[in-house]
């Protein structure tokens, strides 16, 4: 099972997190959007939105420097495995606690604003839910964390991450006795990237940064 | 010197009835889908009012617009490139759909299957959003008609803007207007600046300002970019739509839908030239007041031989130039100087201009209710019943001086042509009081009053035949939202090997057949149309 979930699924998921998007992209690009709900009740949506957002992203920013940036990088650096420990627990939880509170703001919105619920759609819904699982699980893992603050099981985290990354075998085998609440941590985060291509979630690639570098005015030329 | 053409408007408010037929076949044309319901591409206000939405004339509560910096430089109000990306995960100047109206509709069956009662059944509203009863409405798309609503809410009008609008509260000296409103296709457009997506952008050929569906992700700043609160969001698609000026007829030569269904024959259509090159000088001058004179300022004459030779470089079309000579909203709003623009204030050079209603006056004068100025034919226009001020405010930024002389000329055309065609002895001194000669006063009464149809709408067909061979396209699918017809790709990569057809090819080889609109980059190989649209992409 572990080798299942940790070895197989994590490049099922990814390959159809990556394929599965560029399709969307290429073939249904009208499908294509942040599916904003704004215009139809502002209440809690701003305050929500703006601490769920700014809280995912540190978290997943903290997710991929953290787990993928190789360990003797760290050392290098001088940044022990025990400070990196509490960085990631006390950063992370703190971001956790903000993305919580917006994403719970959104979800309540969701489901108890009567314009809301009747426009959403069973992956809005469902989205929501799936983050806050993910998000409770997450939480979790501190206090789990907290049992051992000199970072060697984060270490493991590492190697599979890494191990994966690389395509090298025996990524499972790191995971094989680490806590259950990061194993569930994990195959959620590798499904919520399997359901990925199918959801909003795509709008996160359309992150408009392109547009602090173009000129105001955009005027089409017609080709002759 | 670069000079572009755009299709502009003009709308003679002196005439409009406010019958909203304008609105309602653009409605039945473009909007009656589901999450379009409360968007009205065109929209018909009675001012004084809020309007619709809700005060969009006050962008000291929506943002809308351009704002001039102490450098000399203009930004969008709602904020810079970084403060605009700030504001993605709420954005806190968008209106709310309550601030337009929540849509709804009867519950028109229980009319026939009520069951036998004493009462007479009724069709009681139900929201088109959440499908739930409606126990009350309270706001619709024109909630103000005619002076609806009690004076406490139409007074928040912001073009009673340095005016004692508490006396036009009262009962004699109430007044009203009809203004019918769509997008005003502006030559500096806020909605564009503020797309971060780049979907929204500007013809090159004509000006009319599109919504690249495609490339929409629903970001939703342009809906508080525009002070005009013309761009509309879908609540159902996740994307911005707007006002089209009806391409697709322009393009065949023929006037928008709200023009040509006008009833009042208020709407006019035509090629104005300007310097592209000079937008953001234009935009940019210091004054408000001084932005009317400065947009007209980069108006070209079409007449000037240097200014043709330049048009040709710039690769302008022939039958564009001799439209823009023929054009009557250059004779409107630059030989005559009775057309006037929207709210230049907002900096974003509007080109749906506006002639200014005159009161309801000719009966007043007869009946001696109205003074009269010194030379005994003209009425004063500080006794007019709607105050210059207010019509400065609304078209000038303030400026009372453009609208007077446009009322002026246009009463003055109305005691000549009285004189002309009642009295039979024109009154010549009327004419030269307002810089006007007969010549000229003639040419406006055959095209204000008389208002033929090919007179009003002076439009040049597109240049397809440039871009497209139409062969490839027969038989291929037409307008469709979504993936509705296959065969179509987002990228220049081609995944899927579509069938290619090599029907609609120009001779060099060239498949252009994807290209029905604009493209910025390459054309793309794969053929058909596809979402949103055929191909923009």
């Amino acid at each position: 099972m572990d080798f299942f979930l940790f070895q197989i699924f994590p490049y099922i998921a990814i390959a159809v997190f990556a394929l599965g998007s560029i399709l969307r992209f290429d073939r249904d690009p009208y499908s294509w959007r942040s599916k904003s709900s704004q215009l139809l009740r502002k209440k809690q949506l701003i305050i929500g939105s703006v601490l769920f957002h700014l809280g995912i992203l540190t978290i997943l920013a903290g997710h991929a420097v953290g787990l993928l940036t190789p360990i003797s990088v760290f050392d290098a650096l001088g940044v022990s495995h025990g400070f990196k420990q509490i960085l990631a627990m006390s950063a992370g939880g703190i971001a956790g606690v903000f993305c919580l509170v917006g994403l719970l703001m959104l979800l309540h919105r969701r489901l108890f604003d009567e314009r809301i619920r009747a426009t959403s759609s069973f992956s809005d819904i469902s989205v929501l839910v799936l983050l806050l699982a993910q998000l409770l699980l997450g939480l979790y893992t501190i206090t789990v964390s907290m049992h051992h603050l000199d970072g060697h099981e984060m270490v493991k985290f590492m190697e599979w991450a890494q191990h994966i990354a690389t395509f090298r075998g025996g990524a499972h085998e790191y995971l094989v006795d680490v806590a259950m609440v990061f194993k569930l941590h994990i195959t959620l985060g590798m499904f919520i990237l399997f359901v990925w291509p199918f959801t909003r979630l795509v709008h996160v690639f359309s992150a408009p940064f392109g547009f602090v570098f173009r000129p105001y005015q955009v005027v089409r030329k017609r080709e002759v | 010197m670069k000079i572009r053409a755009q299709i502009g408007m003009v709308l003679n408010l002196d005439k409009c009835i406010g019958c909203h037929t304008c609105s309602v076949t653009c409605k039945n044309v473009w909007t009656s889908r589901e999450g379009m319901e409360y968007a009205w591409f065109n929209n018909v206000e009675t001012k004084p009012g809020v309007g619709f939405p809700k005060e969009w004339e006050n962008q000291k509560k929506w943002n809308g617009g351009w704002h001039r910096g102490k450098n000399g430089k203009i930004h969008p109000k709602q904020g810079g490139r970084w403060r605009i990306l700030a504001k993605i995960f709420g954005n806190p100047d968008m209106p709310e759909i309550d601030d337009y109206y929540e849509p709804f509709t009867f519950d028109y069956d229980h009319l026939q299957n009520a069951k036998e009662s004493k009462a007479q059944p009724t069709a009681r509203p139900r929201s088109l959003v959440s499908g739930k009863r409606m126990e009350k409405i309270e706001w619709g798309p024109n909630w103000e008609e005619i002076l609806g609503t009690e004076f406490e809410h139409r007074r928040k009008d912001y073009n009673f803007k340095g005016m004692e609008e508490e006396m036009y509260g009262e009962f004699e000296n109430t007044f009203m207007m009809y203004l019918p409103r769509l997008c005003e296709h502006c030559l500096n457009p806020t909605c564009v600046a503020s797309c971060p997506s780049g979907s929204i952008y500007k013809r090159e050929e004509d000006g009319v300002v599109l919504v690249d569906q495609d490339k929409c992700r629903g970001w939703r700043m342009c809906v508080s970019g525009c002070p005009y609160k013309k761009i509309y969001y879908n609540w159902k698609s996740g994307k911005a739509e707007k006002c089209t000026l009806c391409y697709p007829r322009l393009e065949n030569g023929e006037p928008t839908v709200c023009s040509e269904t006008c009833v009042g024959r208020i709407r006019y259509l035509g090629v104005m030239l300007y310097d592209a090159d000079r937008i953001e000088e234009a935009a940019s001058v210091e004054n408000e007041e001084d932005l009317y004179e400065a947009q007209c300022d980069i108006f070209m004459d079409p007449h000037d031989p240097e200014v043709i030779g330049q048009a040709r470089k710039d690769g302008i079309p022939e039958n564009w130039i001799t439209g823009a000579q023929d054009s009557p909203i250059y004779k409107m709003a630059m030989e005559w100087k009775v057309a006037l623009p929207l709210h230049p204030e907002y900096r974003t050079l509007p080109m749906v201009w506006y002639i200014p209603p005159l009161s309801p006056v000719q009966s007043a004068m007869e009946s001696g209710k109205l003074p009269l100025t010194d030379n005994g034919i003209m009425p004063d226009l500080d006794k007019m019943r709607i105050p210059v001020k207010y019509l400065a405010n609304l078209l000038t930024a303030g400026k009372e001086e453009p609208v007077e002389l446009a009322l002026k000329r246009m009463m003055a055309m109305r005691q000549y042509m009285r004189g002309v065609l009642i009295e039979g002895d024109p009154n010549l001194n009327i004419l030269k009081d307002v810089g006007l000669t007969e010549e000229l006063v003639k040419d406006m009464y055959k095209i204000l009053a008389l208002a033929n149809y090919e007179d009003r709408y002076v439009i040049p067909t597109g240049h397809r035949e440039e871009t497209l061979d139409a062969y490839g396209e027969s038989g291929s699918c037409g307008f469709s939202f979504g993936n509705g017809c296959s065969s179509h790709s987002n990228s220049d990569l081609e995944m899927f090997e579509n069938p290619k057809s090599w029907r609609g090819r120009s001779a060099s080889g060239k498949d252009n057949r994807v290209n029905t609109l604009f493209t910025q980059g390459k054309t793309s190989t794969s053929g058909g149309c596809g979402s949103g649209g055929c191909g923009c992409k």
